[in-house]
């Protein structure tokens, strides 16, 4: 890898727009950089594997034809979006046409999808290269991308240790400088866990802000599609491109996309009342990640904010309510792969083919085991005799989360909570233990119960790894988190490099470098 | 709460569209009692007055016009069919033997 190619995929995605408008790089030279980096540290048995899939042709296609209108000039030259030519990788459970998307599952293994998403749409209207699809938990369910049935993504801070999930392709990726930008979906914290985990930016919108028409669904109520980068104002800018009303999403909001990146920009907290939660810290909070918390709200303080704290009660039962509403829904979800339109259909090796043992066959050998648990969860939950007393129980739960939300927005204007509780841990270390990985969306979840934008921002390191700070804002408040996200990154890279330019350099893989010697 | 036994698991299963062998009912069964018992403080935590919120924001009756939007062709449906015949799906027999 040459010092060029290096430097350039350092930049932020905002760097990279601004040289590519200004003339000084080419977006054929950006997007072949980041490609190169891609060849160089995704494979191999110590390879990061956060892509699935990587759509070079196409990626380059598009990069040559920003190139070619930016040379020509004039009104299509002007009309380009500021980021224009800067490439982006997609979480492989957002559909796109003309390359697969598995979902992560062997279900899918194959398949590809007729239509785009509209945030894919939204991404080839702007001309961003796609430089292709990144790993997941299967069907989004996990969190540290173990639950893949494409192998596992590891953390660019260790490769020994997991990226978080379900979105660790992605977070990887970015944190490896594998792509400057990345899409997300957040169901139960899968964009800002995976943020927590590699030292980047992720960015969960308000429920409805960003269509989600192309996203497979897990649990409707809860999935939403969000930015992955490694600053504030990257993730800004991406949020602003991809959110908007979308008539093919039912659940999508109307109404003006706010002025992130300008918020992002002139972020300070002088007057910002942030609330810390009280639920959300202390007992199963590692030391190391509340020393970094403290740290950020002494930062906050000096900086002219006003910290106060907030009683959530109910968020006790936060966890409890999320993972009986989630599987119910996801059960309903996925009883479309049966094996008869698209996706794998496996027959039953003895008995006869009727539809129904097909079925029962396809969906034993295209589901993995997580998967499975949560389709029989949900069953359960939304089984007669069970309904009340689970699904019914847990939407009342979500009632009085959102009424604990209420009422910590009238003392404070954003909340604040470590991310995670743990730094990344060894990769499978909870193999054997789904309850201990459900653990660690509890302080992610509230979010999404209640519709809520969320941001998670670099807070530090503990034990050489990063660890997370989230912001919370009321529905349709995104420019909050953003404002008090930017401003806590601004804080804290003062005097210190950002978080993600320290990452220990990845080793290139062998085959990288018997290929770099060939050339 | 009531535990989850190996038969409410092979219930489950044939509901849910999903073969499972022996050991699978077996280890699901257990893991399932676990996950359900610590999901069980939910219905401690809630009485009869409390509204159930199935969506987190109050939209209601999302409506546009009536009209024919984009379509896919037969041959575009059938790209990724398991099984297709005629420009038809194919499946297998839905009506048992017995």
């Amino acid at each position: 890898m040459t010092t060029h190619t290096h430097e350039l995929i350092r930049l932020t995605a905002a760097e990279m727009a601004a040289k590519l408008r200004a003339g000084e790089i080419t977006s054929v030279a950006l997007t072949q950089a980041h490609l190169d980096r891609i060849a160089a540290v995704d494979g191999g048995e110590r390879g990061i594997n956060a892509f699935l899939h990587v759509s070079a042709e196409e990626a380059l296609r598009t990069a040559a034809e920003v190139d070619a209108i930016r040379a020509a000039g004039g009104a299509e030259a002007e009309a380009l979006h500021p980021l224009a030519g800067v490439p982006i990788a997609v979480k492989d459970l957002i559909v796109t046409q003309g390359q697969p998307t598995t979902a992560g599952s062997k279900m899918l293994d194959g398949w590809m999808s007729p239509y785009d998403a509209t945030v894919v749409t939204k991404l080839r209207a702007a001309k961003l290269p796609i430089l292709g699809k990144t790993n997941l938990d299967e069907f989004a369910m996990g969190s540290s991308t173990e639950h893949s049935a494409f192998g596992v993504t590891r953390n660019p801070w260790d490769i020994s240790r997991i990226p978080g999930g379900s979105g660790g392709g992605s977070a990887a990726a970015v944190a490896a400088f594998e792509a400057p930008l990345a899409l997300g979906t957040d169901t139960g914290g899968s964009i800002r866990q995976p943020g927590a985990m590699t030292g980047t930016v992720g960015g969960k919108p308000t429920y409805g802000a960003v269509s989600r028409y192309g996203a497979i669904a897990m649990a409707s109520s809860l999935d939403q599609i969000g930015p992955v980068a490694r600053t504030t104002e990257d993730a800004a800018l991406l949020h602003e491109l991809i959110a908007g009303h979308d008539p093919k999403d039912s659940t999508s909001l109307t109404g003006e996309v706010p002025a992130l990146a300008e918020t992002v920009r002139g972020a300070e907290v002088q007057g910002l009342r942030v609330g810390v939660i009280k639920q959300l810290q202390g007992e199963g909070y590692q030391e190391g990640v509340l020393a970094r918390f403290h740290e950020a709200l002494d930062a906050l303080r000096a900086a002219g904010a006003e910290i106060v704290e907030v009683d959530c009660p109910s968020f006790e039962y936060a966890l409890g309510a999320y993972y009986l509403i989630m599987p119910s829904e996801a059960s309903s979800n996925l009883a479309k792969f049966d094996g008869v339109r698209y996706g794998t259909r496996v027959l039953p090796e003895v008995g006869p083919l009727t539809i129904e043992r097909v079925m029962g066959s396809t969906r034993a050998a295209g589901f993995g085991d997580e998967v499975k648990r949560r389709i029989i969860l949900g069953t359960y939950a939304l089984s007669a005799g069970y309904y009340d007393a689970y699904y019914g129980s847990a939407q009342k739960v979500r009632t009085l989360i959102q009424q604990d939300f209420d009422a910590a927005f009238t003392k404070a204007d954003v909340l604040i909570s470590p991310t995670s509780p743990t730094v990344a841990f060894p990769l499978g270390e909870k193999d054997d233990d789904p309850l201990a990985m459900y653990l660690n969306d509890v302080a992610t979840i509230p979010a999404n119960l209640a519709g809520i934008p969320g941001l998670s921002v670099p807070g530090g390191l503990s034990e050489g790894l990063p660890v997370g700070i989230q912001f919370l804002a009321p529905i349709r408040e995104d420019a909050r988190v953003y404002r008090a996200g930017a401003a806590l990154e601004k804080l804290l890279t003062q005097d210190a490099e950002p978080l993600w330019a320290q990452a220990p350099e990845l080793a290139e893989t062998a085959e990288a470098a018997a290929h770099a010697a060939g050339k | 709460m009531s535990e989850i036994s190996r038969a409410d698991v092979e219930h489950l299963a044939k509901l849910a569209h999903i073969s499972m062998t022996e050991q699978e009912l077996e280890k699901m069964a257990q893991e399932l009692a676990v996950i359900v018992d610590s999901m069980a403080t939910v219905s401690e935590a809630v009485s009869g007055e409390i509204p159930a919120t199935s969506h987190p924001l109050p939209l209601t009756n999302v409506f546009r016009e009536d009209e024919v939007g984009h379509v896919f062709t037969a041959e575009q449906s059938l790209l990724n069919a398991p099984d297709a015949e005629a420009g038809r799906f194919k499946v297998p027999a839905i009506l048992d033997e017995e």
